[in-house]
């Protein structure tokens, strides 16, 4: 067989075609929801989408503790809540779910415990009965509690030696210094000393329904949903209200902290900077501008420093949200020996956004791109309850994801021309690098870096 | 249920296409699964598949290096391709208004790639670094799926590294690149799948319109993968500078999925007998009473189930502490084999496998950008995609028998035995 060569295949004799127009797009229906909050203080905001027979659930509670050792305690908690309770053991928790299609779990960060499951639509009864089951009688039985002790210290084994957490803790103490929202991995030692005593009275004074929200989707109607969730969760009351993460401070620029990892055949670049909450007036404007940064594949960093220069496979810019505020966060992984390279081009394009704002081009482009994939990542189930269950506990509803489009739609290029200039100065970052100390003297050369 | 009614039929060049109409969201996905997968590539190439699949986003005839990228995002969409061991897939989920354009895209690069050495040399830096994120940077980097194969097979589709060799990776060239396209790349060789909210006949036409003319090329012919099973246990240790526990994967052979998709699907359901959830038998034995593990799993495929033509691999993974030997984990595994080929599962952990299938396919299937893919490579491995539809009947019918004998099957002396090992403590 012969074969064409590369030329002969890119070209064929009618030529290079235009690309075809967009035709009309239909818009979505509304969502059909309920919000209400229970007797017990649980805000339960419940939306139908019967695309397919399933529920799910997300709960999520404010869990926030100042004492040192409560992150270690939270996360024996989190992973013991459900491995048993006064009716049940861990294994015919499993056993009553999975008959009904059905998985739970739990995780606890800085801010809160969150507890999502879901299970075929004819089992929505059995999923709310666990839940219920382990929110009201979690048993912490001995031994549970010190097998998942046991095995979290191996897993914060594990997790320490990934780059990207090694990146994350010394970005989080770089930014935070010591406030309690840098504890998201607890400190082995610490966890091998907390005791089932310990885990009870956590739960007792943390896992509350007053201040938290738990959002259903699925193939249920919205009262109905909520008279079962109310029925279901009426055992579980207290007075207290769940614990908020005390405010943050805001992010000052400054120089990036070079962390030595001897022997990386990789860089973890990480740059960060205040941003706004969703709520404020500007977001909209921001979320554009960060997409022409580096929010998306077509955006100026990926284009620079992966499809020009080829530094990086992966390369993103987004946004992290606290109930208060937010912040930007830049990440790359390099190979060792284009980190300073690397670090010069991300900051040549965060001045450059401002300086050179994006065209008219670029913000139709991200416009149409925010719109289009909100749309598809609110089309599943999945996609919805997890949008809703990380939107709700900031304060927004199943309203402002339905009038986000509307907001993208009205912003005109000079607020995203503003919201560069004033948000993405190079001076308002800081980070860190991860990275062998081979590459520290290029760094230096290149400046505001420190060690 | 919406979205099960299918549309197939071929177009003159050879094309298969799929089509599943469903308006429940205005949205719509496009894949296009093209038969080759890295089992394919060619010996001294290692990596070859994927790097191709890199380089088809690079430019065709009609749209400049990025203008893919731009084209789809600014349309609202979302785009990716993935290299398999038998099939490469590339797809785009877009806003409903956007179909004729992503049709145009893929039809475009399926009929007139660019391929310039300046982009294959941009892509194979990329690639590197993918390769570095992935596995060389991590601790279980290529765990199983890159250190098992060349344990348990010996020759070269199904034993080497679909990631690549770097030097392999370098070596490859222009020529390299227009014989794999020519070979592989022909529209006989290739699945569309439309899935969403789209009008038959409309849709009919416009895949007639940037398709049809195409050139037809012959379909390579099917290879065959098949070598003999293991004659013994085949060991191997891989030392991992990164991993701070030991980990464990074992290997087995399983039946062909294709031809005894019956068989495969007990092997599928025994998997979940064995590893998954709190109440499987594996997860009770070795994480919960003894423990000697701190997560151990079951599965078929390296990349789970329906990636494959025979051989597939039937595979178990365990971390474990340094205090715990591999070979008691070994023993606790095969105990738990003999006793299920012993005594067939019961009625209630068949049931709980089922209804968790059904679960995750409905979950699966509801995003948009899964249930185009898994119709696609149903259509492309089994010629037929409405399986997607009836995996969950064919699953449930799985007997505790057909259980308990692929339990048997998993013989010690016919199997391979990986075992990381900490090397160089936690940097």
């Amino acid at each position: 067989m012969t074969y064409r060569t590369a030329a002969e295949i890119g070209r064929t004799e009618r030529g290079p075609r235009p690309l075809p127009d967009l035709g009309t797009q239909r818009s979505v229906a509304g969502l059909a929801s309920a919000d209400t909050v229970l007797d017990n203080g649980l805000r339960v905001v419940a939306v139908h989408q019967p695309t397919v027979p399933m529920v799910e659930v997300r709960l999520r509670i404010p869990f926030a503790g100042a004492d040192r050792k409560h992150s270690a305690i939270a996360e024996v908690l989190a992973e013991t809540i459900l491995t048993g309770t006064e009716r049940r053991d861990r294994v015919a928790m499993d056993t009553d779910l999975a008959l009904v299609g059905g998985e739970l779990g739990a995780g606890v960060d800085p801010e809160r415990l969150s507890v999502g499951g879901n299970a075929l639509a004819s089992g929505f009864d059995t999923l709310l009965d666990v839940l219920a089951d382990a929110l009201t009688g979690a048993a912490y039985r001995d031994d549970e509690v010190a097998g998942e002790r046991a095995r979290l210290v191996e897993r914060i084994a594990v997790a320490r030696s990934q780059p990207s957490v090694i990146a994350r803790e010394a970005l989080q103490r770089h930014r935070y210094g010591d406030h309690p929202y840098t504890r998201e991995t607890p400190e082995a030692a610490d966890v091998a000393t907390v005791t089932v005593d310990e885990v009870r009275a956590l739960h007792r004074s943390g896992v509350l329904p007053r201040g938290s929200v738990l959002v259903f989707v699925g193939d249920v109607e919205p009262d109905a949903a909520i008279a079962k969730i109310a029925a279901a969760l009426s055992g579980w009351t207290s007075d207290a209200t769940a614990a908020e993460l005390p405010d943050l401070p805001a992010v000052t620029g400054g120089d990036v902290l070079f962390v030595p990892r001897p022997g990386a055949v990789q860089s973890q670049l990480r740059l960060s900077a205040q941003a706004i909450a969703r709520t404020d007036p500007r977001y909209p404007a921001l979320q554009l501008a960060n997409l022409v940064y580096g929010g998306f594949f077509s955006s100026r960093l990926v284009e620079n420093i992966r499809e020009d220069k080829g530094y990086t496979y992966h390369a993103r810019s987004s946004f992290e949200f606290t109930r208060g505020g937010a912040t930007l966060l830049v990440d790359a992984d390099t190979a060792s020996d284009v980190t300073a390279p690397a670090l010069l081009e991300m900051r040549y394009e965060l001045g450059r956004l401002g300086v050179v704002p994006p065209t008219a081009e670029e913000v139709e482009t991200v416009r149409q791109y925010a719109i289009g994939s909100l749309l598809i990542s609110t089309a599943s189930q999945t996609g919805l309850a997890s949008q809703l269950g990380a939107l709700i506990p900031l304060g927004l509803g199943p309203e402002w994801l339905i009038e986000h489009p509307t907001r993208l739609a009205a912003v005109t290029n000079t607020e995203v021309a503003e919201a560069a200039l004033e948000f993405f100065a190079p001076t308002r970052f800081t980070g860190v690098v991860v990275g062998d100390a081979v590459q520290l003297p290029s760094l230096r050369a290149l400046g505001g870096v420190t060690e | 249920m919406l979205g099960n009614e299918l549309t197939r039929f071929t177009l003159a060049n050879g094309l298969r296409v799929v089509l599943a109409p469903d308006p429940t969201a205005p949205v719509v996905g496009v894949s296009v699964h093209y038969d080759v997968g890295f089992r394919s590539e060619p010996e001294g190439r290692t990596g070859f598949a994927h790097l191709f699949e890199h380089l088809m986003f690079q430019g065709s005839e009609s749209l400049e290096k990025l203008a893919h990228f731009r084209h789809v995002q600014s349309a609202g969409g979302t785009f990716n391709g993935s290299t398999h061991p038998d099939y490469t897939d590339y797809f785009e989920v877009l806003p409903a208004a956007a179909l004729e354009r992503a049709l145009f895209l893929e039809a475009d690069r399926m009929r007139a790639p660019k391929i310039t050495e300046e982009n294959l040399r941009n892509q194979i830096d990329v690639v590197k670094e993918e390769i570095r994120l992935n596995v060389l940077n991590r601790p279980y980097g290529g765990f199983p799926w890159i250190l098992l194969p060349p344990v348990l097979y010996r020759t070269f589709p199904n034993a080497h590294n679909g990631y690549g060799d770097f030097t392999e990776l370098e070596q490859a060239n222009l020529d390299d690149c227009a014989q794999f396209f020519d070979t592989y790349y022909a529209p006989a060789n290739a699945v569309l799948t439309v899935a969403g909210d789209i009008e038959l006949t409309r849709t009919r036409d416009l895949i007639e319109k940037h398709f049809g003319d195409v050139p037809a090329r012959p379909a390579p012919t099917l290879p065959s993968f098949s070598e003999p099973p293991p004659a013994g246990q085949l060991e191997d240790t891989h030392l991992d500078p990164h991993a701070p526990l030991p980990a464990l994967a074992i290997g087995y052979r399983m039946p062909d999925p294709i031809h005894d998709l019956d068989g495969y699907l007990a092997n599928l359901v025994l998997a979940s007998v064995l590893a998954e959830g709190d109440g499987s038998r594996l997860q009770q034995r070795l994480v919960l009473r003894e423990p000697l593990v701190t997560d151990i799993n079951a599965g078929c495929g390296l990349f789970g189930p329906f990636e494959a033509r025979d051989p597939d691999t039937f595979t178990i993974t365990a971390v474990h502490s340094p205090e715990v030997t591999g070979a008691r984990v070994l023993a606790a595994v095969d105990e738990e084999l003999d006793k299920l080929a012993a005594t067939p599962p019961s009625d209630q952990e068949l049931a709980k496998v089922t209804a968790r299938w059904v679960a995750g396919l409905h979950r699966e299937h509801d995003r948009i950008v899964s249930r185009t893919l898994a119709l696609g490579s149903f259509e492309l491995l089994y010629g037929d995609p409405s399986l997607v539809y009836t995996l969950t009947d064919r699953l449930a019918a799985a007997t505790p028998e057909a259980v308990s004998a692929a339990a048997k099957a998993l013989r010690p002396d016919a199997r391979a035995v990986l075992t990381v090992a900490p090397a160089g403590g936690n940097k």
